[in-house]
């Protein structure tokens, strides 16, 4: 389907089946899985790598998008006048049908929402001034911005107000309800119950390069946007619904990536006003969001509010897991956040009734951020099962091993791969778990010590994604797929496959991202990229070798593939020798029965010291350990890199992040990185990392599980238990912020 | 208007609100440092001026004409990496990449600082504070790392500043 | 932002002359000026660069104390071997403050000048009467966790967000100006700064024109204790929710001096005789703590979200207290 020319150039493979052999683990070459340095590092540390705003167009003019100022309400009077007075603005564009409500979620195949003549929540983006310089677009949006008029409507913008009006949105990657035994049976019956509810605010990715477009139009009506999003075909899809195009007249951009963390997974408004504006006055328009502009109109994890309900046998065996949740979203959205998604599959229990509603608000658009579902699910789930614990007067490692199912308890299917209990084992030895205390017993000066575990799992997905690799002439192979790197490693990682699979030294591999004229990638998103891509360039090499063997004359299995070299029947050719003009092969995954077959998911154990502070509440971690088992981990140095990232982002959700929305009209009140207290450097202690060793045969080719997102899952929830064990206060309300424990603190 | 930033004489008649990092960014080439929030809380602007590192995003363009700036397009090339910069690579301080080039020159500026003698919160003695984990946290919390690379970004700052393994533990506290 | 007119001055008498239009201001770091430029919070039609005036000297003063030029950056203020020595507190309210960036570009003069903090005075479609007197205060029903809980108005209850200021206030500094007329004056820092009331728009008493050129801080208390304490959400690079700057003395079982200041509580940086008073001439025990705590309090009144910081600023006080008062 990429212009596949003779029979050996494709390699298509459905997982329907199990994969047993790796053709990593045959390859010579021995780089797959080392901690080799990010190849794209040398450009990223220089400053060279080009990040959306940076691709340096002729006569580029700029934009600033004007957010609205109501909730909830009509634009009677835009008043675009007080615009043009500005020395420099060219124009101010208005398109009150095209223009995007809010982004899109990641994966859709369509525009989001479009039309902003009503306004649906503070910071809707309604208008974009256009001028010559940054300088007078910002300052004539701003003047904008406060003219606006509106006709203002009653809006809902407090979810306690609402939350009983909460609906069951329809299915969403997971079923929205899911109900197996009798849970208000068992729970009656068990010796043992535990019934806690627990509340996460809203969140932002608050990734550090904000949105971004440069939007540009060649004489033959085709747009190219240059761009900073996560995954590009369905973004491309998105863009063109948008604008009525053809999908063969835009191509996106994204070579490098300044994060995403799900913010950038669906196209964001200001890209269709970047497009619409370079359109109408015919040259590029450049639209970078200012960062409360990102907090106000892109997008947040939802708030939850999660109660948890467990009934145990006095030996710790549950009987009965109730998850049901409630999170909320603007009129029209049906993402709900899947916070039960990993209670589906962690623990056993006959009795399951695991659910998740929505709340209609006027607040802005809720949707996916780094571990959808289990990151604040977990927060609520691992906590339980802690208090589940300390009422069984049980180890809290001892109870999940206990619950640790052999099979998936709702689909009576296989795991692919699990190694919880073997995580939480090898953690506990290395963290020292045996010398925990009782709850107050470790106090030092001021500060109060305290240790807590919590499991870890993330669901595994495999996701369509074709790439093509070229061995040209030199000898020299290229990966082209347009899969993003978005602090990922993934430049990485297919380089590595490639040298593995080819026989190459890592630095006779290019690897060309992030553009849409490449093949469909996976894109960034859901812990499949590495897996889901990594697998297409596996596909691509296993094609080449192929024809390598063919043009040897030998067969595949007979020869060896090493530093640039094809070895057989005692023969040494270089292959740039062998491959003459070159040679291509275009290699794609799909997802297939094996996603039913078995359930998959990575898993992991935390471990934390936190420090409260006796006198303030303050907390500190101390010192945080991670064991992960995640099948073949491909790069070890990255991959450690996406779980150091992971436990930060536990830190956050557990200690500070926390979306604020005004009860008055919805709107971010701490919309910048002063009042949205991302973790800074002295927050992050030493973190260790460690892996097991494991190999995934259902997941994919090359035997790799999801890694991005699991170091997240059950962090925050380790620091809570750290911090009961620390001051004997279960708070339950994140972030766990000092004003929640100040009162439950012994006297000074 | 006139500028020397990486030992390079620039001109240029940018609009007189201009930044001295939108003058880099969007009159001069200049794309390494990085606006992340451009109101001086995440730090991805940080240049070094006249050797001291400062937001870029908060200055003037027009104020810094007599200066010596460096951006971090000034440490090194992709081939010919300041230390800092091959620190950064090999102790993976880094997922993005877009902080980083803040983080870089913040790096360089902070260890000329420790040279000079400056204290920082976490000093047990103002007078005269001595490098480890726990003080480069602190001196580097001005810049933000959504990735997280913090822990790589304090090893490979220690691997620069050749601190020892028992230097880098000494004197480390919970600190308020 | 918004145009404006721009003029660089190499003498501070010629600072002043450059102010000639309606709205001009000065910038030296411009570290709160930009930031609320941008956003059109502050909207100077000239700006006045006097970051090249040469006032960036620490002088002995003849009492023992030391006279700051109004340029000397945060970072070189906290450095400086004699503030270290005599003014502890001073040192490391500034090493709390900000980041090292920041602190490199932060002028001590600027530093006092810091608006103050409020995430609806930061937002221009709010109404705010510091912003636009009149309009109404936004926090009242909305978020004010980190505004203030002493001193507050009907008006405004926003909160000053420097670590600096409140190490200079228990240190009893005095700032010296260039008026527009020419003269001098002295403006002790306890007069410097305007709680909201009906002018929350007011929050310092400079005239139009006005220039800070020096910060003079007498001798320091011989044998006393120096220290700040902050608490704040993040370890680092955030603000205040309470802190306390103090010089405490003990002598012969007794406390004998008490100077102590306090930041995230009020419209300015606080200090209140009464509470050193029920400290002077006591013995350092829980009960002088107690009344001590009993004294800032009095009156202070949260507004939903800020509450805690009535208890935190009690529990802080009297560790702190406990501490520096201890062997």
């Amino acid at each position: 389907m990429f212009g596949l020319g003779d029979k050996n150039s494709s390699n298509s493979l459905v997982m329907n089946t199990a994969h047993p052999d790796s053709l990593l683990d045959k390859g010579a070459q021995d780089v797959i899985g080392k901690p080799i340095s990010r190849i794209d590092g040398p450009l990223k540390v220089s400053g060279h790598a080009a990040y959306a705003a940076e691709y340096g167009l002729a006569n580029v003019a700029y934009g600033f998008l004007v957010g609205s100022t109501v909730g909830k309400g009509k634009i009677t009077e835009l008043h675009a006048e007080v615009a043009r007075e500005v020395p420099g603005v060219i124009d101010v564009v208005v398109d009150y049908k095209t223009f995007l409500r809010n982004s899109q979620q990641g994966g859709e195949k369509k525009a989001p929402t479009q039309g902003v003549e009503n306004v649906d929540y503070v910071g809707e983006p309604v208008a974009i001034v256009i001028a010559e310089t940054y300088e007078a677009a910002r300052d004539a949006a701003e003047r904008v911005r406060l003219a606006v008029e509106y006709q203002e409507q009653e809006g809902r913008y407090s979810f306690n107000a609402y939350r009983e009006e909460a609906k069951k949105p329809p299915y969403n990657n997971i079923p929205s309800h899911y109900d197996q035994g009798d849970v208000e049976k068992a729970l009656a019956e068990a010796p043992v119950t535990l019934d806690r509810t627990y509340t996460t605010p809203s969140q932002n990715s608050a990734a550090m390069e904000p949105h971004a477009s440069i939007a540009s139009w060649d004489d033959d009506g085709r747009l190219t946007l240059y761009a900073s999003l996560q995954m590009l075909s369905s973004d491309r899809q998105q863009l063109a619904d948008a604008l009525g195009l053809k999908l063969d007249k835009v191509r996106l951009v994204a070579r490098y990536v300044g994060g995403g963390f799900g913010s950038k997974l669906g196209i964001a408004p200001e890209s269709v006003a970047a497009a619409i504006a370079a359109k109408k006055l015919g040259r590029p328009v450049k639209v970078v969001m200012a960062r409360q502009q990102v907090f106000e109109a892109t997008v947040r994890r939802s708030n939850t509010e999660q109660r948890i309900r467990l009934g145990a046998n006095a030996d710790g065996t549950l009987t009965a897991i109730a998850h049901e949740t409630i999170c909320s979203n603007l009129p029209g959205e049906g993402y709900f956040e899947p916070a039960g998604q990993s209670t589906h599959f962690m623990y056993g229990g006959k009795n399951r009734l695991i659910t998740h509603d929505l709340v209609e608000l006027d607040w802005m658009l809720s949707g996916s951020m780094r571990a959808p579902g289990e990151a604040v699910g977990m927060l609520a789930l691992e906590t339980a099962m802690d208090e589940l614990a300390e009422t069984l007067g049980m180890d809290p490692i001892e109870l999940r091993r206990r619950n640790d199912p052999d099979k998936d308890p709702e689909k009576n299917v296989p795991y692919s791969s699990r190694m919880l209990t073997q995580c939480m084992d090898k953690g506990a030895e290395l963290f020292g778990w045996s010398e925990r205390r009782e709850a107050l017993g470790d106090r030092r000066g001021d500060w109060f010590h305290g240790i807590g575990m919590a499991g870890a799992g993330r669901s595994n997905i495999l996701m369509k994604s074709a790439a093509k690799v070229t061995v040209d002439g030199q000898g020299h192979a290229i990966v082209e797929t347009d899969m993003t790197d978005i602090g990922t490693g993934t430049y990485t990682i297919l380089a590595q496959i490639a040298a593995e699979m080819l026989g190459l030294p890592i630095e006779d591999v290019t690897v060309h991202l992030g553009d849409t004229d490449a093949p469909p990638g996976a894109g960034s998103g859901g812990s499949w990229g590495a897996t889901s891509s990594g697998s297409s360039v596996y596909l691509a090499c296993e094609a080449l070798q192929k024809q390598i063997a063919d043009k040897m004359g030998v067969e595949v299995g007979a020869m060896t593939l090493k530093d640039g070299r094809v070895i057989a029947e005692n023969r040494s050719v270089p292959l740039a020798e062998l491959v003459g003009d070159g040679i291509n092969a275009t290699g794609q995954v799909a997802p297939g029965l094996q996603a039913k077959l078995t359930t998959q998911a990575s898993y992991g154990a935390h471990f934390a010291e936190v420090a409260v502070n006796a006198i303030t509440g303050e907390t500190r971690v101390v010192r945080m350990l991670g064991v992960f088992a995640a099948g073949r981990i491909l790069n070890e140095k990255t991959a450690r890199s996406q779980c150091l990232g992971g436990m930060t982002f536990g830190i956050g959700a557990a200690l500070t992040e926390e979306v604020v929305h005004d009860p008055r009209n919805g709107k971010v009140v701490n919309h910048d990185l002063a009042e949205y207290h991302v973790p800074v450097n002295a927050d992050v202690p030493a973190l260790e990392v460690h892996f097991l060793d494991e190999r995934d045969v259902h997941a994919n080719p090359i035997h790799a599980k999801g890694i991005g997102e699991l170091g997240i899952c059950g962090a925050g929830a380790a620091i809570a238990n750290a911090i009961n064990n620390a001051v004997g206060v279960r708070m339950r309300d994140y972030p766990l912020t000092l004003d929640k424990l100040l009162d439950q603190l012994p006297p000074v | 208007m006139h500028w020397t930033i990486n030992g390079q004489r620039y001109e240029a008649e940018p609009d007189i609100r201009t930044t001295l990092l939108d003058l880099a960014r969007e009159h001069l080439g200049l794309t390494g440092s990085k606006k992340g929030c451009d109101h001086g809380q995440c730090g991805s602007c940080t240049m070094l001026v006249n050797g001291r590192r400062i937001n870029s995003c908060l200055s003037l363009a027009v104020m810094h004409q007599d200066d010596e700036i460096t951006t971090i397009e000034g440490l090194g090339q992709p081939d010919n990496l300041h230390p800092m910069q091959a620190a950064f690579v090999s102790h993976d301080g880094y997922q993005c990449g877009y902080c980083t080039p803040g983080q870089i020159c913040s790096a360089v500026g902070m260890l000329d600082e420790v040279k000079k003698g400056f204290p920082s919160w976490v000093s047990d003695d103002l007078s005269s504070p001595s490098l480890n984990d726990q003080e480069i946290g602190e001196r580097m919390s001005g810049n933000l790392c959504r990735c997280a690379a913090y822990p790589n970004i304090v090893d490979a700052i220690a691997e620069v500043a050749g601190l020892s393994e028992d230097q880098r533990q000494t004197s480390q506290k919970v600190s308020g | 932002m918004k145009p404006f007119s721009y003029a660089k001055a190499d003498s501070p008498e010629a600072a002043i002359r450059e102010v000639n239009t309606e709205h001009t201001r000065f910038i030296a770091g411009g570290t709160n000026l930009l930031d609320l430029m941008k956003l059109q919070v502050e909207t100077p039609d000239k700006l006045v660069d006097i970051s090249r005036l040469p006032l960036d000297e620490i002088e002995e003063r003849e009492d023992g104390g030391l006279t700051i030029g109004a340029l000397v950056p945060n970072s070189d203020l906290a450095a400086d071997r004699r503030i270290i020595e005599r003014y502890e507190t001073l040192s490391r309210a500034l090493l709390a403050g900000a980041s090292g960036q920041l602190r490199n570009k932060a002028s001590t003069g600027g530093n006092l000048l810091q608006r103050t903090r409020c995430y609806y005075f930061y937002d221009t479609a709010s109404p705010c009467n510091k912003r636009e007197p009149g309009t109404g205060c936004s926090a009242f029903g909305g978020l004010n966790r980190i505004l203030a809980v002493i001193g507050t108005s009907e008006h405004c209850i926003a909160t000053h967000p420097s670590d600096m200021a409140v190490a200079m206030r228990a240190l009893d500094a005095t700032i010296i100006t260039l008026k527009r007329d020419g003269d001098k004056r002295r403006i002790s820092i306890h007069d410097f700064y305007c709680l909201p009331g009906d002018t929350p728009h007011i929050e310092n008493v400079l005239e139009p024109g006005e220039l800070i050129t020096h910060i003079e801080l007498p001798a320091p208390v011989e044998g006393a204790r120096q220290f700040y304490r902050k608490v704040r959400d993040r370890a680092s690079y955030a603000f205040a929710l309470v802190s306390i700057a103090g010089v405490v003395k003990v002598e012969d079982g007794r406390i004998s001096h008490a100077a102590l200041a306090f930041g995230g509580l009020a419209h300015m940086p606080w200090r209140n005789p009464d509470v050193e008073a029920a400290l002077v001439g006591k013995a350092p025990t829980r009960d002088a703590f107690e009344a001590a705590a009993d004294a800032l309090l009095d009156g202070a009144r949260g507004f939903g979200d800020n509450d805690f910081k009535i208890p935190l600023a009690r529990r802080t006080l009297l560790a702190t207290l406990r501490d520096v008062t201890g062997e």
